[in-house]
């Protein structure tokens, strides 16, 4: 018989390991938010060396699998470069990083969604080309990749249980943990599974209900080309 | 030079030890992903048909079906199909439950895509097809489905690049491919650094080579008006 | 006399609370061309559809050579062919070429060879002026030439009867031309023709009897060149000037 006991006793436990994946898919999402608008300012407005650089930034952290990156970072590149990092620093390092390869594309489309009549009209009041970026372009692109954003969320939360491999005491490190201690792995993998799920689906609500909030009329997926 | 040296007396565990290991384990790599692509693509049709066009009650499971794939880890998928299973009596070993795992996912993805792609279809599409007196299943095979092919096709493809990555999460159930040959490899004689740098570049050469694969497949089965990309 | 191609009966369809269709009866005869014209949201389309089942009526039945269609089951999709519809926006086909798009069903319903369709499909594009345009896709035409090409589809049938609904509605005016020229064009060679348009000088150039329906009922029907005198309709002569002078 299922004995829900193994569940019950550990809850605690297992809903620290909820807040450290919250934490750990929070700063990944706040690191690939900050380096990916870098990331597109270089690759939609920088010289043509910088375009280069980030294309193959992009092209590396999209093309290699998560547990590639966490191993090489953990067991390789950081000791390589002399630094003993804990593994939930390097997980929310890599994950960040990767997210930002992402989240770079996001802005970019949304950039490009921007009529460029914008920049022109803006230059015209006697603006810079950065007071242009800063006060014209990035506030419709941060609010254009809103949808995007709902896309982002999703995949680092399921992307940071792989950091299960590097032993980050996250939900699933900690549900497996408690396996190894009370068995029933069917109730505990189970109960870890609806909580992603709950987490999930929560997130995007959350999101949805931000996109509504911030919405403005004729700035939209199909308002932005006018 | 000691640099050169080292490199020199590197040759040897590159020829030897690591690159067969990778060869070995890039071949199971490409099983997972050739056996998992058809039938995700299948199964997520199958799951996009049943949103689409079902009636209530099977409308209400596929979607119960899409949230839960999508929305558990893949990596926990794992876990349960590989460990949770056997405690209800079903062993499916480490390789059954790996591709299983990878097809429910796949199928729960590519899904969205083809029902997006099938409600895409105007209205005047089944109406015009009928009024040459086609049935309601000859239109659907002869207009609906190839043009929702079409408009699916950018994300389906999408999802393929990302099934040849996550299909290293098999390493975790004990499925040696490339991601798990380079860790035994790398424990084993300590290479950390050559292993993982190794793989990671098998896997961009993998994933570049699908990506133009795909886009000249995109470009080749292009019809104007007909695409993925944002229409009108 | 001869015996009507198409004979409707007491037609009626409601949506929701919405009685679309009142009980609309009509005879066609041969070589006829019935005009439906009237406000929109009176049951024009509706009636056209349900003519050929694409919307399924509540009530009264639809005769075609005597055979009844409505309840037909089945073979509905033999009666389709035999009456051919062209829609307001076109419906191509938008993953196939224009020639495609017209052998389609050839091929699929009428299980012809691929030979003889390709063959009927690129004589029916000739028919309608797009011949040239054959291995264009839908996207790469005007609406004119889209609306051309879906009539060569509907005549690829060999249909009895067309059924026109709206055909140039969605054109601008230059373009529409083109569609009633092609129109006219099978009028003269004798096809019976069904149409639901708001070109008025059209309709009283092509038509042989003008049908005015308001509110899901024919109110007032006859000869277009009786129109602007006999008494009988009034209103048929306020709704064409209100629509001229537009």
């Amino acid at each position: 018989m299922v004995d829900i006991s193994a569940l019950t006793n550990s809850a605690g436990y297992l809903l620290e390991g909820v807040l450290v994946t919250l934490l750990l898919v929070a700063l990944s999402l706040f690191i690939g938010f900050v380096c990916g608008i870098v990331l597109t300012l270089g690759q939609v407005y920088g010289p043509k060396v910088i375009k280069k650089l980030v294309g193959i930034y992009v092209w590396f952290f999209r093309g290699l699998p998560n547990i590639v990156l966490l191993f090489l970072f953990y067991f390789a590149l950081f000791p390589f470069m002399g630094l003993d990092l804990p593994a939930f620093f390097v997980a929310v390092t890599v994950l960040g990083m990767r997210s930002a390869a992402y989240q770079s594309q996001i802005f970019r489309g949304a950039i490009e969604s921007i009529a460029s009549g914008q920049m022109l009209a803006a230059r015209s009041l006697g603006m810079t080309k950065w007071q242009a970026i800063r006060s014209i372009i990035l506030p419709q692109t941060l609010r254009l990749s809103l949808p995007g954003w709902s896309n982002e969320y999703p995949v680092l939360l399921t992307d940071s249980s792989v950091a299960y491999v590097i032993g980050v005491a996250e939900l699933l490190t900690r549900t497996a943990q408690v396996i190894s201690r009370t068995g029933e792995p069917m109730l505990l993998y189970l109960s870890c599974a609806l909580m992603f799920i709950l987490l999930n689906y929560g997130g995007m609500m959350l999101i949805q209900l931000i996109e509504k909030k911030t919405h403005i009329p004729g700035l939209g997926p199909e308002g932005g080309e006018a | 030079m000691d640099i050169v040296q080292y490199l020199i007396d590197q040759i040897p565990f590159w020829t030897d030890i690591l690159l067969p290991a990778l060869v070995d384990g890039l071949w199971v790599t490409l099983q997972l992903v050739a056996l998992t692509a058809p039938f995700g693509f299948l199964l997520g049709f199958l799951i996009a048909v049943c949103r689409v066009y079902g009636p209530k009650p099977v409308r209400a499971l596929a979607k119960l079906y899409v949230i839960f794939f999508r929305g558990c880890p893949l990596l926990v998928l794992l876990f349960l199909l590989y460990f949770g299973l056997p405690s209800i009596g079903i062993v499916l070993g480490s390789y059954l439950s790996a591709l299983f795992g990878f097809i429910l996912c796949n199928s729960a993805y590519n899904s969205e895509y083809l029902r997006g792609g099938l409600q895409s279809i105007k209205g005047g599409q089944m109406l015009a097809a009928r009024s040459l007196g086609m049935t309601k299943i000859q239109a659907i095979i002869h207009v609906v489905i190839p043009q929702a092919f079409r408009r699916a096709l950018p994300g389906v493809s999408n999802e393929f690049i990302y099934l040849i990555k996550y299909s290293s999460l098999a390493y975790v159930v004990t499925v040696i491919e490339m991601t798990g040959a380079a860790k035994i490899i790398a424990t084993k004689y300590f290479a950390y650094f050559e292993a993982f740098a190794a793989v990671g570049i098998f896997y961009l050469i993998l994933v570049s080579f699908a990506t133009i694969a795909l886009n000249k497949l995109e470009k080749k089965l292009a019809i104007p008006g007909v695409s993925g990309a944002k229409q009108e | 006399m001869t015996e009507p191609i198409l004979r409707v009966e007491n037609l009626t369809k409601t949506y929701g609370d919405l009685e679309v269709l009142k009980g609309v009866s009509f005879d066609v005869y041969p070589g006829e061309k019935k005009v439906f014209i009237g406000p929109s949201g009176t049951g024009k389309s509706t009636l056209l559809r349900c003519i050929n089942l694409l919307t399924e009526p509540d009530g009264g039945s639809v005769y075609l050579n005597g055979e009844e269609v409505t309840n037909s089951g089945r073979k509905i999709n033999d009666y389709r062919q035999k009456m051919g519809m062209v829609f307001q926006n076109f419906n191509l086909f938008d993953h196939l070429t224009a020639v495609r798009n017209v052998e389609l069903a050839l091929l699929k319903v009428k299980k012809m060879g691929k030979k003889e369709a390709r063959e009927k499909a690129l004589f029916e594009l000739e028919r309608v002026g797009m011949l040239d345009w054959a291995d264009h896709y839908p996207a790469q035409l005007s609406g004119g030439q889209a609306q051309r090409v879906s009539i060569a589809r509907a005549l690829a049938m060999d249909p009895e009867v067309m059924l026109f609904d709206e055909p140039t509605s969605a054109l601008d005016p230059e373009l529409k031309r083109e569609v009633m020229e092609v129109m006219r064009k099978l009028a003269a060679q004798g096809m019976t023709c069904l149409v639901v348009t708001h070109e008025m000088k059209f309709a009283t150039s092509f038509a042989s009897e003008i049908l005015l329906m308001e509110k899901g009922e024919i109110i007032e029907r006859g000869k277009p060149e009786d129109i602007p005198t006999s008494p009988s309709f009034e209103r048929m002569r306020a709704f064409m000037g209100a629509y001229t002078e537009e």
